[in-house]
């Protein structure tokens, strides 16, 4: 009988090197934390400790916004072309150093190596490229001829792509004439660390970028030191309402993008089998820890048996395991913390009278792992319809006209993306206009390039990145 | 002892991704800034003409099918492998135009620069230019830039090398392919370029370099059915250049007239957008 099975087929770790310790990046050099303090990075597949960092302190995050701020003048007044060659050459060195990075964030963060490798690591190198190309065109940005920069930029980043979000974040901070006081997630810190060696490969002047690595407290410090000027988060709604509160009465800028609970919309003249597809990117992808994930699957009823019995089908086939493992499609939960929480709110899901089905997949022994789950029997007032998860959690609930698929999409305090699955073009575009989301993908989802803003409506922030719009975001018009 | 004996290089046309020689079997003799003998230039001919066009067709789907970031990262290329040469170029730029060298290095400094800020423009014009317009109805419209298809550039006869690159970077990075008229007098830069473009993942054909006399070679492009624009930067006599628009009038070529350029400013977007065709999408919005 033939065998299907895979054989194990390893990404090698041996391009990655760790130090035993890691200090914080200041002023172009890497030095110990005035805090003394140090925390342990986790593989989350394992479980093991990969490396020690620095937990960053007020006083820390002083020495680096000051850093920031001696680099600023500099930095700022060089010719944009002049960035420009200082940004291309970071995007030259990150193609150049792919798959270290990979590895390592893979390690990291328990993604699949298939990603970082494919998605997260070409995407951050195009971004360096597109944002390097914005440095010397400026006066295209819509601010006038002679835009501004903010000054400091205070940046917080997630952890579910974390090489993905400092790139979102400071490369068009820096292509804008900013400098950047960088923190990165407690969970995920260690891609951001070795970004700091990219700079100092590119012989990027010393102060123009700051790693500032820790948790809550070195974020708030970040965030609140009267030394930054212009704040950019990415993270939950909770975070970014402190963050909100925190800034106000003063002159920084904010730009937040938050949490959401997209709605991936199934009509019945959709493409089934490329909908299917695209339901499953849309919620597994990056195991579900996607802030415009298609979490909730509103799948019109004269189809909803079909769309259901093949999305169990495929669902069954994603290999869960190891994330060094090139053939792996879904891979570990980033933290104890995050897995808690998808139980506690799948749980949720039980306890209101939801339909649990899970993926008969088998998980490995140790490290954090939770297995690509669809609930049926959804309604609206469920906890699973309306919180958003960050995991491999997909809420499924059923409509009858897209009037109904409408209203029920925009049912929610979120509105950062959205799906569309028809056949029907028009239906299609009257039916994007509708929502109130800041990203619509039309038969496809999850789709993400450096040309293309994204951000969210209501309560999944403001702000853009990406784009003209994002560009926009760390300038401003001259006095 | 005796002296060694140096090994001089062919100059030959650059067609299709190939150094050929002029089909006419032709070339013209080519004198440094002291009247020294410095090689024997292929002159390009009628056939080596329409064969670069033929090149410049056939390479214009796949050039104009790349992503723009894909583009974008080739033009970035070419100003690498630029920089690479800027000892040979520099020495070029002294012998046989007759630059100082400190003027030299500031040219391939302003070249390199332009192929980068030109490069960057790759994944961004469209967002400048494009449009969604809102029309008074129930309908998505919106109209994107596209590439004219096939671009003759008449390159200006002095600034042998900035001037030749700020003519053809414009043409490429927008997804047009180019047959370019070299400077008559100063085809030796030329020649290096396209070497560098020969080792720049620039597919063959998207940029054709011919030397010879615009004159000569000029009308076959300007009346040419399979060329869709022609830049007469180069074309500075100015009966010459009247003769040649009224030719380019065959298929209703865009035509960008010769006009004094400070090749040192920025360029603006001007130069691409003439290049560009203007296409205007209407879809209905209802269920």
């Amino acid at each position: 009988m033939t065998n299907f099975e895979y054989a194990p087929a390893l990404e090698s770790t041996s391009v990655v090197n760790l130090r035993e310790h890691y200090g914080l990046f200041i002023d172009g050099k890497f030095v110990s934390p005035i805090s003394e303090e140090f925390a342990p990075t986790l593989n989350p597949a394992t479980g093991d400790v990969l490396t020690q960092y620095a937990v960053g302190n007020e006083a820390d995050v002083d020495a680096a916004v000051r850093a920031a701020q001696r680099a600023f003048p500099r930095w700022s007044k060089l010719p944009g072309s002049e960035r420009a060659k200082y940004l291309y050459r970071i995007a030259r060195i990150l193609q150049e150093r792919a798959r270290e990075f990979a590895v390592l964030e893979t390690l990291d963060n328990g993604k699949p190596i298939k990603e970082t490798r494919d998605f997260d690591l070409p995407q951050v190198a195009q971004h360096f490229f597109y944002h390097a190309g914005w440095a010397d065109k400026l006066e295209y940005a819509g601010y006038g001829n002679n835009p501004q920069p903010h000054g400091v930029a205070g940046q917080v980043i997630p952890w579910n792509f974390p090489m993905l979000m400092l790139a979102w974040k400071i490369a068009p901070a820096l292509a804008a004439g900013n400098t950047v006081v960088l923190k990165p997630a407690e969970t995920t810190p260690l891609t951001a660390l070795l970004f700091a060696e990219v700079c100092q490969q590119a012989d990027l002047p010393k102060g123009v970028v700051n790693i500032v690595t820790g948790a809550g407290a070195t974020g708030a410090s970040v965030v609140t030191h009267p030394g930054v000027n212009k704040v950019a988060f990415t993270g939950s709604t909770a975070v970014g309402q402190k963050i909100a509160r925190s800034i106000a009465g003063t002159k920084k800028q904010l730009t937040l993008e938050l949490g959401g609970k997209g709605a991936n919309i199934v009509f019945d003249d959709a493409a089934i089998d490329q909908a299917v597809d695209g339901i499953v990117n849309g919620i597994f992808f990056n195991q579900g820890h996607v802030c415009c994930a298609g979490s909730r699957l509103l799948v019109q009823e004269s189809v909803a048996d079909e769309v259901l019995q093949k999305l169990q089908n495929r669902i069954s086939l994603l290999r869960v395991g190891n994330p060094l493992d090139k053939n792996t499609d879904v891979g570990a939960i980033n933290s104890a913390a995050q897995l808690a929480r998808i139980q506690e709110l799948a749980n949720s899901g039980d306890l209101e009278g939801a339909e649990r089905w899970s993926s008969p997949c088998e998980l490995p022994t140790t490290g954090f792992w939770f297995p690509p789950t669809i609930f049926t029997n959804v309604s609206a007032s469920h906890r699973i319809a309306r919180e958003e998860i960050f995991g491999p959690v997909l809420s499924v609930l059923t409509f009858r006209t897209p009037a109904e698929a409408i209203e029920k999409a925009n049912n929610t305090p979120y509105g950062l993306s959205a799906g569309i699955w028809s056949e029907k073009g028009s239906k299609v575009m009257a039916v994007a206009n509708a929502l109130e989301a800041g990203v619509v993908w039309i038969n496809t989802f999850n789709k993400f390039d450096p040309t293309s803003p994204f951000g969210g409506y209501k309560e999944s922030g403001y702000g853009r990145e990406g784009g003209i719009a994002g560009l926009a975001s760390y300038l401003k018009a001259a006095n | 002892m005796t002296e060694r004996i140096d090994v001089k290089k062919t100059y030959k046309l650059f067609i299709n991704g190939k150094f050929v020689r002029s089909e006419s079997g032709y070339s013209y003799e080519i004198l440094d800034a002291k009247s020294n003998f410095v090689a024997n230039v292929s002159l390009a001919s009628r056939k080596d003409a329409r064969d670069a066009v033929s090149a410049a067709r056939a390479a214009s789907k796949a050039w104009n099918g790349l992503t723009a970031y894909n583009r974008g990262q080739i033009l970035y290329r070419i100003g690498e492998v630029l920089e690479s040469r800027r000892a040979q170029l520099v020495s070029e730029l002294v012998q046989v135009d007759g630059l100082t060298e400190k003027r030299a290095h500031r040219v391939i400094d302003l070249a390199v620069d332009r192929l980068v800020w030109y490069a960057g423009w790759a994944d961004k014009l469209a967002a400048i230019v494009g449009s969604n317009n809102p029309v008074a109805g129930p309908f998505f419209n919106f109209s994107v830039p596209e590439p004219s298809g096939v671009v003759s550039v008449i390159a200006p006869s002095r600034d042998s090398l900035l001037g030749l690159i700020s003519t053809i970077a414009p043409v490429i990075v927008t997804g047009n392919t180019a047959v370019v008229v070299t400077s008559y007098a100063l085809p030796i830069t030329a020649i290096t370029f396209a070497e560098i473009l020969a080792t720049s993942d620039v597919p063959a054909g998207v940029v054709n370099l011919l030397t010879g006399d615009y004159a000569a070679i000029g009308p076959w492009l300007a009346e040419h059915q399979d060329v869709d624009a022609i830049d007469l930067t180069g074309a500075e006599n100015p009966e010459k250049a009247a003769e040649l628009e009224a030719l380019a009038a065959v298929n209703i070529k865009r035509v960008l007239r010769p006009k004094t350029e400070d090749w040192e400013s920025n360029p603006g977007v001007e130069r691409m957008r003439y290049w560009l065709e203007t296409k205007t999408v209407w879809h209905p919005i209802g269920f």
